[in-house]
């Protein structure tokens, strides 16, 4: 299996759920040029990413293109406790996705 | 030959097969049709319009920005919403100053607090607003960015 491209933590403290997550992603604005061949390098980015807490969603973004490269996303919720599901899929405009599950510590 | 053809196959549709399921085995998953008339909008006022429905928002002190008062780079600028507004629905973030000003919008669903923290890009230095839905109302806040190496572009 080649490695994800995302990596999650999600941390539980008095039933607060912290997430940080780190996704490898190129995120191209679609205003940059190759410096050699003068060419515009197309937009490719991250357009939207949802987190499950056991299955129920507890974010929805959409993102643009001026979310940094290698996106670092960190975000919390209540009810959640230590060996809970949390689920993270990101979807970008060239139709890629990836998504990975993780327990609560 | 044909082992090698065999293999290939089944390589093939087994990354399929992942491929569909871990895109299908979300429940429900309501991927929002990404707006890309308000993501693609030259001016604060529009991609508020386009992204929240209305260009009036109300400020706010019970918004809290953090953000670094200079960035020295601007394509990792480190920023950090949060908010004692009770049960807030969404976060938008813009830049002002940027091409294209709006950065991203978070729905906030079921128990998720009123915290987000990720890094943004920054064309210019610039103030950043970020605009909470609380109660069917919305409320921004300001924070200026000073940006010495620009992120856009390049």
């Amino acid at each position: 299996m080649a490695k994800s491209s995302i990596k999650i933590r999600a941390k539980a403290k008095n039933g607060v759920v912290t997430v940080k997550t780190l996704i490898s992603h190129k995120m191209e604005t679609g205003l940059r040029k190759n410096k050699k061949t003068g060419k515009i390098i197309p937009a490719h980015f991250i357009e939207s990413v949802v987190c499950e807490h056991n299955g129920t969603p507890v974010l929805d973004a959409q993102w643009g293109v001026a979310i940094s490269k290698n996106p670092y996303l960190s975000f919390k919720f209540g009810g959640g406790k230590a060996g809970d599901k949390v689920k993270l899929t990101w979807k970008d405009n060239m139709g890629k996705s990836d998504s990975l599950e993780t327990k609560v510590k | 030959m044909q082992r090698r053809h065999f293999l290939k196959n089944t390589m093939a549709t087994g990354t399929i097969a992942l491929a569909a399921s871990s895109g299908l085995l979300v429940p429900g998953q309501v991927l929002a049709a990404w707006n890309k008339k308000a993501f693609d909008a030259k001016d604060v006022q529009s991609a508020l319009k386009d992204i929240i429905g209305t260009e009036l928002t109300e400020a706010s002190d019970k918004i809290h920005i953090k953000a670094p008062q200079i960035a020295e780079n601007g394509a990792v600028v480190p920023v950090t919403i949060s908010s004692t507004l009770s049960n807030v629905k969404s976060i938008t973030i813009i830049s002002e100053k940027n091409s294209t000003p709006l950065i991203a919008k978070f729905n906030l669903k079921g128990k998720a607090e009123a915290y987000i923290s990720t890094r943004i890009k920054m064309g210019k230095t610039s103030n950043i607003i970020a605009v909470c839905e609380s109660g069917g109302k919305f409320y921004s806040a300001r924070k200026e960015v000073k940006v010495t190496i620009g992120g856009c572009g390049g």
